[in-house]
């Protein structure tokens, strides 16, 4: 199983509950806005704790109330692309894309710094501080920085909403390579049917 | 250009000393207590937000008797420190440093708290998820982004240690080259007949003095913090 989610998580007034096991290699969550889909991204990041639940990855129980299992997020080594990219902005994109790069161990990554950054075609962007760069630019900033941390999974944010058709086509083309030829479990969050229909062999709808 | 006299100088000097160790040694403790305040909720938190902030708006006389109490030499603490450090405050220029620190305190933990406060916790939790501890993500995200707030918070510090007077005169009491800072001087000063123009000359140097920190200070969060910080 790739992701194996069931979780019960109360946050103020509302209720989120989901349970799915999926065995794609690309599995999209969708549901309407106030569902709860970053709610759920989150619990698996390890950045909220569900009020009881089961969260396991490629096999691995990331959290399990019943066992009293719960993972520190830097223990889950997950790659999560947030929907609002959250770069650091006193460090410049090059240290951005090494941030989770030095914390990775050396036999744990599978990707190197000049292939992420061929990968994502950012090269000319390195010395560039966060605040100067577009949505396009900043997005694909985020997408390396999380693949340099050598993650073992990827949860992907609506990693391709209010970006222009030509800049989200090509960073579909490479969520798809991503997909293909590095094998790592992927969730993705979107709104957008065509994009789940090309992507994902399974989807888990949230009501 | 006005030369200052060699009395003038060492007032000076002291106190410059006495404020520049205050805030050396209030710096990590306001941070903490900053962080705590900023970032924490425990039981007691508005407690000790409450103690924090007592020395701005106690009279500072009273700050000078409750530090006589603990740190006199026949009080709890100041007995400790001279048992086991041989350290003793009272009449001394390290008690003058104290009463300025802990006045100084409450304005070096508002600039600090505000600064941390203005820290985006979802840039720590992206530290988290690539890896980084929470000790790690504390070192390399929450204390640069609130530099701004701590070199505020210094030079804040700072100028309220120069202007320090009614904690210091009643804990430190005011002995020439010991414990009478600028403040101290020159109430001396107007103790005396004829003493005028040496009051004015003091009192010259002490506002210019309290504008340079204020005026470094709003220099070095423009600089680190970009348009949008301000001191002042």
């Amino acid at each position: 199983m790739s992701f194996e989610v069931f979780l019960d998580h109360r946050v103020g007034e509302r209720r989120v509950g989901l349970g799915f096991a999926s065995d794609a290699p690309l599995t999209a969550l969708v549901g309407p806005s106030g569902a709860g889909k970053t709610t759920v991204l989150h619990c698996i990041a390890g950045l909220r704790r569900p009020d009881r639940g089961r969260i396991a990855v490629a096999g691995i129980p990331l959290f399990d109330s019943a066992a009293g299992i719960d993972l520190a997020p830097e223990k889950r080594r997950g790659g999560y692309v947030f929907q609002d990219a959250r770069l650091f902005p006193h460090l410049r994109v090059d240290a951005n894309l090494r941030y989770g790069e030095r914390l990775a161990a050396p036999d744990k990554r599978w990707i190197g710094h000049d292939e992420v950054v061929e990968f994502l075609g950012i090269g000319h962007l390195l010395d560039r501080w966060p605040t100067t760069l577009s949505g396009g630019e900043t997005r694909r900033v985020a997408i390396g920085r999380a693949l340099l941390s050598a993650p073992r999974f990827l949860l992907l944010d609506e990693p391709f909403a209010s970006l222009d058709p030509a800049r989200a086509e090509a960073l579909m083309e490479l969520v798809e390579r991503i997909r293909d030829q590095l094998e790592i479990p992927i969730l993705l969050v979107s709104h957008d049917r065509h994009e789940v229909e090309r992507l994902a062999s399974r989807v888990v709808t949230m009501t | 250009m006005i030369w200052l006299t060699p009395d003038e100088w060492a007032i000076v000097s002291l106190s410059l000393k006495v404020s520049g160790v205050a805030v050396l040694a209030t710096l990590p403790v306001a941070y903490g207590l900053a962080w705590l305040l900023a970032r924490r909720r425990f039981p007691g938190r508005i407690v000790l937000d409450a103690l924090v902030h007592l020395p701005l708006v106690v009279p500072p006389v009273v700050t000078g008797w409750l530090l006589l109490i603990l740190f006199g030499r026949s009080g709890p603490v100041g007995n400790w420190l001279e048992a086991q450090f041989g350290l003793t405050l009272v009449f001394r220029w390290t008690g003058a440093a104290l009463a300025a620190a802990v006045m100084a305190l409450p304005l070096m933990v508002r600039a600090m708290r505000l600064s941390i406060e203005a820290v985006d916790r979802k840039l720590v939790e992206a530290a988290r998820s690539l890896g980084a501890g929470p000790w790690r993500a504390f070192w390399t995200i929450t204390l640069p982004l609130s530099v701004p707030g701590i070199a505020a918070g210094a030079m804040l510090g700072f100028a309220r240690s120069l202007g320090e007077f009614g904690a210091t005169i009643t804990f430190a009491s005011n002995i020439a080259g010991e414990t009478r800072t600028l403040p101290l001087a020159i109430y001396s000063g107007l103790q005396l007949p004829g003493a005028e123009a040496q009051v004015a000359r003091l009192s010259i140097i002490s506002i210019v003095l309290s504008i340079a920190a204020l005026i470094v200070s709003e220099l070095l969060v423009r600089r680190s913090g970009g348009s949008r910080a301000h001191v002042l």
